[in-house]
């Protein structure tokens, strides 16, 4: 019996060996990690999601009706905090690479990257103590002249912590990823497109409409998509800032707001016992699926990226 | 629909390096000009001054006057904007813009300056421009088809289709057909003999074959070393240029015995 040649085996270094396993290492906890989580909070939730008002206090109801507003405040929320907050990257990102000469940008670049340093209780402090009164009398005129609005209509809140003043501070809060992943897409305009528009008697905003923004597209898509993200997951400010019903309302000015899932966990969490900590427990691995699906669109959005060949 | 282009004294900077120093040099309506010379003497440079697309690159400037027509290009009261959209301008690679369609790319320039074009006009001027650029016949059933779809000669004459468009007086081409195969070379140069009726036309190019075949002056820059400023070493006929320059530079570079 004739054996196949012995195929040629790599030699083994010892670097190598201890490079890969430490690598393999790496990638592997952040799948344990998750796991680990994701099991803590479906078990955990388990016994809340079957609960009614006589086994858990905080349940009026059942636990879909304890969640619903949560997760509607949420998400309201979170995109008020974008539709604020995505022109306004937008228009920095092109600033600072379009527009500023080059030391202004880098120095504004690094400003708005500073901002992402902030820790959150800090912008929960600022809003309540400074935002929010002095958006009462901008509040009030608001209702008064555009109340006919729905968004605007109610009574107006006396202190200024409404979901509209948390989600203000949402905006701010995810301006600077937002703002430094518009700023990279822009950047990256292939010199060439920029050229062609301007031979073609572009002005520069012309030139930015037809090279910059349609090639950056999908990266302000991602770019909104994780600021999403982040003003989804966010609590502290939340907590500090909104002052919170369990509604759902689409009214913007009033003291009548829908909580976050996030903020909500952090106020109540400390008096909780019994199955109400579960609730508890259950409400947050419903804002995991929800930032989940958040991510994971976002990916979906970045990997067609790869097929818009802007480069060629 | 074609204007004469004068230059007097022209000087462009890079920062404080000089770049290209004392140009001097007339080209003729509807003639075909063709820059030659070495790498870096900076020919690309001072084809980019005459439609003002170097200031596009950070601290480039220039002294000295372009005259189109006797109008200065660099009084200050010109719009860089207005000038681009009379003297326009082929790159050395294909640009089409990629994420709009072969007739998009063709209208682009029109539509810039919030001007409208009602839809059979767009139609026409759209056939018109793929004609002049002879891509009709190979892109007409596939308008609405990505320009980036098409083979780099095609791309290169989409992209003249979008220059001549915008009905400029003057086109500037810059090593058009440096990443193109033969075949799309000649398909170019052909494109340029028929553009010549109507267009100033001035090319850079790296080929000296293609600058004997299609233009009809030539102009040889050359660099006295690196870090030095380019000059233009001589400027005439092209069958002069490469048959009995008068220059030894010259024929040393034309007959590739140069360096």
């Amino acid at each position: 019996m004739t054996s196949a040649p012995a195929p040629i085996k790599a030699k083994l270094r010892i670097g190598d060996l201890v490079f890969s396993r430490s690598a393999v290492f790496a990638g592997s906890m952040i799948l344990v990690t998750l796991a680990a989580v994701a099991i803590f909070l479906i078990v955990q939730s388990i016994p809340a999601v079957v609960a009614s008002s006589e086994d858990a206090s905080i349940l009026k109801t059942n636990f879909w009706d304890y969640v619903g507003p949560l997760v509607f405040g949420t998400v309201w929320a979170a995109a008020l905090a974008l539709l604020v907050a995505l022109p306004i990257s937008i228009g920095i990102a092109l600033f600072i690479s379009h527009y500023a000469p080059r030391r202004l940008a880098s120095v504004l670049g690094y400003v708005v990257d500073l901002l992402a340093a902030v820790p959150s209780v800090v912008f929960g402090l600022w809003g309540i103590g400074v935002f929010a009164p002095a958006l009462v009398d901008a509040y009030a005129w608001l209702n008064e002249n555009l109340g006919w609005i729905p968004l605007f209509s109610g009574t107006p809140s006396a202190t200024g912590r409404t979901i509209l003043t948390a989600a203000l501070v949402l905006a701010v809060m995810v301006l600077p990823i937002m703002t430094a992943i518009c700023r990279e897409v822009f950047l990256q305009t292939p010199v060439l497109h920029e050229e062609a528009a301007l031979a073609l008697g572009a002005t520069r905003w012309e030139m930015i409409r037809t090279a910059v923004l349609p090639f950056g597209r999908s990266g302000i898509i991602s770019a909104s998509v994780l600021g999403l993200g982040r003003a989804l997951g966010e609590t502290m400010a939340v907590a500090m800032v909104l002052s919170a019903s369990p509604v759902i309302t689409f009214q913007l000015l009033t003291s009548v707001n829908p909580n976050t899932i996030a903020a909500n966990i952090a106020l109540s969490f400390p008096e909780a016992y019994g199955l109400n900590v579960n609730v508890l427990i259950a409400t947050g691995l419903i804002l995991f699926v929800v930032t989940f699906a958040v991510n994971a669109f976002a990916r979906w959005i970045v990997s067609r990226r790869k097929e818009f060949s802007g480069a060629n | 629909m074609s204007k004469r282009i004068e230059v007097r004294d022209l000087n462009v900077y890079y920062s404080k390096f000089l770049a290209v120093e004392g140009v001097n040099l007339a080209i003729e309506p509807r003639s075909v000009t063709a820059f030659i010379g070495p790498s870096g003497c900076g020919k690309s440079t001072f084809l980019r001054t005459l439609n003002r697309m170097h200031e596009v690159i950070p601290g480039a400037r220039v002294e000295g006057e372009v005259l189109i027509d006797g109008n200065n290009l660099y009084d200050p009261d010109v719009d860089p904007v207005l000038v681009r959209r009379q003297v326009g301008m082929v790159f050395q690679r294909p640009n089409p813009f990629p994420t709009m369609s072969i007739k998009e790319n063709v209208l682009a320039g029109v539509k810039l300056n919030n001007k409208r074009i009602s839809k059979p006009d767009a139609e026409e001027l759209v056939e018109r421009s793929l004609r002049g650029a002879n891509l009709w016949n190979e892109v007409k059933d596939r308008l609405d088809r990505p320009g980036s779809g098409l083979s780099g000669g095609q791309q290169q004459r989409l992209c003249i289709a979008r220059a001549i468009a915008v009905s400029p007086e003057v086109i500037l081409m810059d090593e058009p057909c440096s990443a193109l195969d033969p075949i799309s070379t000649l398909a170019i140069e052909d494109l340029i003999e028929d553009l010549k009726q109507k267009y100033t036309i001035v090319i850079v190019t790296h080929n000296m074959q293609q600058a004997s075949r299609v233009s009809d002056k030539t102009a040889f820059f050359n660099i006295a070393g690196t870090g030095k400023p380019g000059n233009l070493i001589e400027y005439n006929d092209t069958t002069t240029i490469f048959s009995n320059p008068s220059v030894q530079a010259t024929e040393d570079y034309v007959s590739g015995r140069f360096g």
